[in-house]
């Protein structure tokens, strides 16, 4: 597991659920499949409403027109982040557009399960709305040996929530790799 | 202390005598239920993990229900069916229905009801949200991802983190106006829609104690609505009686404890909810159907595992009969039994479907269908500007197809007096 992550962040707001993270009609293509993959890079928060893509000033594409990846690594969001479906390919989406971490108030259970045991993004809860205190666009700096996140735009330091009870899984890369290692499976 | 029933049923999952809220167990699983959505991902998943020798740990406990999408032309959706279809003849699966057979049961939610799969005391995980649904047969029922799903095939356990329990009581009796439906949207607009999140929401009462299976099942679909990990109701003598003939598997029956200890308790009493809707695009942006009143609807969807059931039909027949719709109305039966029910069941001496063509309904095949949008060629998925009024579970933007369409939850009732009115009404005015 990275300990630092950086990148430019992706502001959004509360309750942003699966449906907007990975519209349900792109969910047809196969997640093994390498350029179908791409598929789900390219569609990632596609579903989210214009005005509120990009926060504070909305209107900001994730992907760009054309575009299969990201220019964002880390997603800012507010609470409840990927509440609705159980849709795997959500996180997956996130990732296969070159998201590293999400951080958020707080989590949907499925969506944040899925996260850590398919070693997707690093979801990380901050207790409090960052997503109003950083702007999109802002370089930030994840530090997960002392859970902080500095933004680099204004210099200011905010303190994460430690991973606790799914750092192992985390650590591991996701569930698979944690079971074998504690030889839970072969 | 006492126990919950939901911490009894993981306790005996787990093989444990106790267990406390918020430690992290293994849990031995009793079924896993997969779709066409999210079955081929879990099966590459399950076989890349676990290899060439890759073995499915009880066969008899895996049960795939293709679902979602069903009637569409989109060769990517058709190609996740042949996937599921050919997996099932490789490892000769008894439990699989295949789409476009005889077998085809429609909505897994509903289908794992009928079928028998749903029993008191076990543990059913699967690839869909609204797994919680089962949860009506007082047995821990959740949904998990792709990677929890193929671990589960492999393993038989996944780990979880033990719940704490919300408890919601409903004292009265159901007025004709109201339905599950109803109370569900009332404990969404009161603790919103992370207001259970990793909880489980028990429900009990003489309102519920009153309601058939179908409509528990309304209650405890909706869970997921509020972020729970399960919803649950305790088995009683109208769930034995459901089962009866369904199902040869034994089963065990829990109850909650009256000391158990609760995270929080709502009571209600059922003679001052009033018929809700949850506005756009939240479930839990609740208001009464009435202060909607004047809202003109281009569309009416009474479907899914939420309000495709027989009993919604039924409510929604008690509106129709004898009247016209005056909006585009859609009569999606969750599953294949409901779609043929639709013929046998009579109101008023006329068959359920007889009543919706005459009021100008269309009636569409049993699958998820445009609940959650689907494949551009979906019936009834919603376009440009749309205002729709929804007995499904979910109106975040995009929901049903379009970005910038409204949708409305409602319950059938008031699903059905909004179509004849052309506007949001509450169902009050025509009973």
């Amino acid at each position: 597991m990275e300990k630092i992550i950086k990148g430019k962040a992706f502001v959004l707001t509360d309750n942003i659920d699966t449906d907007q993270i990975i519209p349900a009609e792109h969910l047809v293509y196969s997640t093994s499949d390498e350029n179908e993959l791409k598929m789900y890079g390219k569609f990632a928060l596609s579903g989210v409403p214009k005005d509120k893509s990009g926060m504070p000033e909305g209107n900001i594409p994730f992907v760009l027109d054309g575009g299969l990846v990201s220019g964002y690594e880390i997603i800012i969001a507010g609470s409840n982040f990927g509440c609705g479906s159980s849709r795997e390919h959500a996180p997956l989406a996130l990732k296969t557009a070159g998201v590293k971490a999400v951080i958020a108030e707080s989590y949907a259970r499925i969506f944040y399960r899925n996260s850590v045991d398919g070693g997707f993004v690093i979801p990380i809860e901050t207790g409090e709305k960052l997503c109003n205190k950083i702007n999109t666009g802002d370089f930030i700096e994840i530090n997960l040996e002392n859970n902080t996140l500095k933004n680099h735009a204004d210099s200011a330091v905010y303190n994460l929530r430690p991973l606790c009870g799914v750092y192992d899984i985390v650590n591991a890369g996701g569930l698979f790799n944690y079971a074998r290692q504690r030889g839970i499976i072969k | 202390m006492g126990m919950t029933i939901t911490e009894k049923i993981l306790a005996r999952s787990a093989g444990r005598k106790k267990l406390e809220p918020g430690e992290n167990v293994w849990l031995n699983v009793d079924t896993l239920m997969t779709h066409d959505v999210c079955g081929p991902p879990t099966i590459e998943i399950w076989e890349k993990e676990f290899g060439a020798g890759a073995e499915i740990w009880d066969k008899n406990k895996l049960v795939i229900f293709p679902d979602h999408y069903i009637f569409t032309k989109n060769a990517h959706a058709n190609r996740n069916v042949d996937l599921l279809r050919d997996f099932a003849r490789r490892y000769e699966l008894k439990n699989y229905y295949d789409a476009g057979s005889e077998r085809y049961k429609g909505v897994c939610h509903i289908a794992l009801a009928e079928e028998g799969f749903n029993v008191p005391g076990a543990v059913l995980f699967g690839t869909d949200s609204h797994t919680c649904t089962s949860g009506a047969f007082g047995m821990f029922a959740s949904g998990v991802g792709n990677t929890d799903a193929a671990f589960i095939m492999g393993a038989g356990k996944i780990w979880e983190k033990v719940p704490e329990s919300m408890k919601f009581t409903f004292n009265g009796t159901m007025p004709e106006y109201l339905t599950a439906k109803d109370l569900i949207l009332q404990i969404l607009g009161d603790i919103g829609t992370d207001g259970a999140s990793y909880r489980a929401m028990e429900f009990e009462g003489e309102a519920v104690s009153s309601l058939s299976m179908l409509e528990r099942m309304t209650l405890t679909n909706m869970a997921i609505e509020a972020g729970a990990i399960n919803g649950i109701i305790a088995c009683d003598e109208v769930t034995e009686k459901y089962l009866e003939g369904k199902t040869a598997q034994r089963y065990e029956i829990f109850k909650s404890d009256p000391d158990a200890k609760y995270h929080s308790q709502f009571t209600y009493d059922t003679g001052w909810i009033e018929p809700l809707v949850a506005k756009p695009h939240s479930p839990d942006n609740k208001d009464t159907a009435r202060n909607c009143e004047g809202t003109k609807i281009t569309s009416s969807y009474i479907g899914s595992c939420t309000g495709g059931k027989l009993t919604d039909f039924r409510f929604a027949a008690k509106i129709l009969y004898g009247r016209k719709t005056a909006a585009r109305t859609f009569i999606v039966p969750a599953s294949t039994q409901t779609a043929k029910q639709l013929y046998s069941e009579k109101y008023k001496g006329e068959p359920l479907a007889k009543i919706f063509t005459d009021a100008g309904c269309i009636i569409v095949e049993s699958s998820c269908a445009a609940c959650l949008g689907g494949p551009s060629d979906t019936i009834g998925r919603s376009v440009n500007g749309d205002v729709v009024i929804s007995t499904t579970n979910r109106n975040f933007p995009g929901r049903m197809g379009s970005k910038s369409a409204e949708v409305y939850l409602a319950s059938p009732l008031t699903a059905a007096a909004s179509a004849v009115a052309g506007a949001i009404t509450d169902p009050r005015n025509f009973l």
